[in-house]
């Protein structure tokens, strides 16, 4: 159950390329033990934000802290979490039990304790069978399957899943959903995510920030937020709060290409 | 920790014993370079008075299959990017430099092996070498110029962030530094200008070093080349895990 101490605590944080604010100065808690939902349309700073989070990006300005500890401390923090990428982040040739190892390795797990947790977590996820198979032979829900086995295997406090269902089948994110809330349940795991999907915030998080261009909307439960916006549903109040145009990422070539051709051709 | 550094190291070598094609074509260019320039030149070489041609050859053409795929594994870093892989070992609770260092072994590793194979198909095609009590000095050379090249191709692959610079590395850096490194022709009756370019050069040290200890005939003297081989392999070392640690994604 969600506790009332704060796992991870933002303050003023600010991303700038160049002359884009990508997020632009927000505050927001996420208290331990609780499934916090990051809900925006495209482009509204929510892989940045994650970015920040993980080490991977320095902020403009602003306060990070995690599990205690401020984000330059970076090992200490790079120890408290397990993070699933919005594209996939394994090793294509490497099998999927070389990439289970290889991250216990890297996080300083020891030995036996790998070999029992990768056995444990392959099989959750319907993995075991194909624990010998380089990954590049894997589907993309495969894929994206061991790359949460492979999060779980230094038992982190909090998880990151950026995105995590686009791409799935039905089957698959029902099923993912199930497990990242059982995890959350049974071993106290806060679990972060980002997505654009509203029923996906709805049925999983216990609270939802809504970003859009960089800011923070609003944060609140669902219910909360249905209420505040006098709307029936959450999809209601999240048009409402972010307006009805729509976003642009910033388009890449390819990208482009295929927009022009579903344009144009067929 | 040192289990991070094996890791590391391992995965570069699986990597490499699994894509065959990668092997095959690393081994089909000095091959080529060996025949056609060993056989083709070797005549003109020896009547001008420059001895054996393979002699003088081999030694380069094992420094060069070391060259290519010591920077193509530092380059590998763009590829790992690419793929995604690389931010799972950038959120590791590790140190930046050791994930460097690992990987730079690995790749350096395979590069010598890689080296060691061709100096195998030289001695098939009828090159020996002066002493075998210099092979530990020639594969001593070998390693420093693999380290050296995997940790250049690893700093200068953190920073770059796409694809598209792979091939203008590889014509307007790997090409130049072989050719201008006194690999294929000796470097001292050069014209002053094109001496001095190949005496900037760091593998024309390492060629030379190479040549020294495999076939007794080094232009610039063994000492002074692993004193300045060694120097630049922990400077690229050093600066390239200084460019990995400030890698953004």
């Amino acid at each position: 159950m969600p506790g009332h101490s704060s796992i991870i605590s933002v303050k003023g944080l600010s991303k700038q390329f160049g002359g884009f604010k990508a997020v632009d100065g927000i505050s927001f808690e996420v208290r331990a033990g609780e499934i916090f939902a990051f809900l925006g349309p495209n482009g509204a700073g929510k892989t940045t934000t994650i970015k920040m989070l993980t080490t991977l990006l320095d902020p403009t300005a602003g306060n990070i802290e995690v599990d205690g500890a401020p984000i330059s401390e970076k090992d200490r923090v790079r120890s408290s979490f397990g993070i699933v990428f919005q594209d996939p982040s394994l090793d294509d040739e490497l099998t999927a039990y070389e990439n289970m190892e290889f991250h216990g390795v890297l996080y300083g797990i020891e030995r036996n304790a790998i070999k029992e947790r990768s056995a444990r977590m392959l099989k959750l996820v319907d993995l075991w069978e194909r624990k010998d198979d380089l990954v590049k032979t894997f589907s993309g829900g495969m894929k994206r399957r061991l790359e949460i086995a492979r999060a779980f295997i230094h038992e982190p406090k909090i998880l990151y899943l950026d995105e995590p269902t686009i791409g799935l089948d039905p089957q698959t994110r029902n099923h993912l959903w199930d497990f990242v809330k059982k995890l959350n349940r049974e071993n106290g795991m806060t679990v972060f995510f980002t997505t654009h999907y509203m029923e996906e915030a709805e049925k999983a998080a216990d609270r939802v920030a809504i970003i859009d261009h960089g800011k923070i909307k609003m944060i609140g439960t669902s219910a909360q937020i249905r209420k505040f916006a006098k709307a029936k549903s959450l999809e209601e109040a999240f048009l409402k709060i972010t307006g009805r145009d729509m976003r642009e990422e910033e388009a890449s070539g390819v990208e482009e290409m295929r927009m022009h051709r579903r344009l144009w051709g067929r | 920790m040192t289990s991070v550094l094996y890791a590391m190291w391992l995965r570069q070598l699986k990597r490499y014993w699994r894509s065959k094609p990668r092997i095959i074509g690393a081994l089909g260019q000095p091959l080529l370079f060996l025949v056609a320039l060993g056989f083709g030149f070797g005549p003109i070489f020896e009547k001008a008075g420059g001895g054996n041609y393979i002699a003088f050859l081999a030694p380069g053409i094992i420094a060069m299959s070391i060259l290519f795929t010591a920077m193509f594994a530092g380059i590998e870093v763009i590829w790992d990017r690419q793929f995604g892989f690389l931010k799972e070992t950038l959120v590791a609770p590790v140190p930046r430099w050791k994930i460097m260092l690992g990987r730079t072994l690995g790749g350096a590793t395979v590069a010598m092996l890689q080296g060691i194979v061709v100096l195998a198909i030289c001695m098939l095609i009828g090159f020996s070498p002066q002493s075998l009590l210099m092979l530990p000095l020639a594969f001593l050379f070998m390693f420093l110029l693999a380290l050296l090249f995997t940790a250049f191709g690893t700093g200068l692959a953190s920073m770059l962030d796409d694809m598209q610079a792979f091939p203008i590395i590889m014509n307007f850096l790997v090409m130049p530094i072989f050719f201008l490194s006194g690999a294929l022709f000796p470097i001292e009756s050069l014209p002053e200008p094109v001496k001095t370019i190949t005496l900037l050069d760091p593998l024309t040290y390492a060629v030379d070093g190479l040549r020294g200890s495999l076939s007794g005939t080094s232009q610039i003297g063994i000492i002074p080349d692993l004193a300045i081989v060694s120097a630049l392999s922990l400077i690229a070392l050093a600066a390239g895990s200084w460019l990995f640690s400030k890698i953004q994604v």
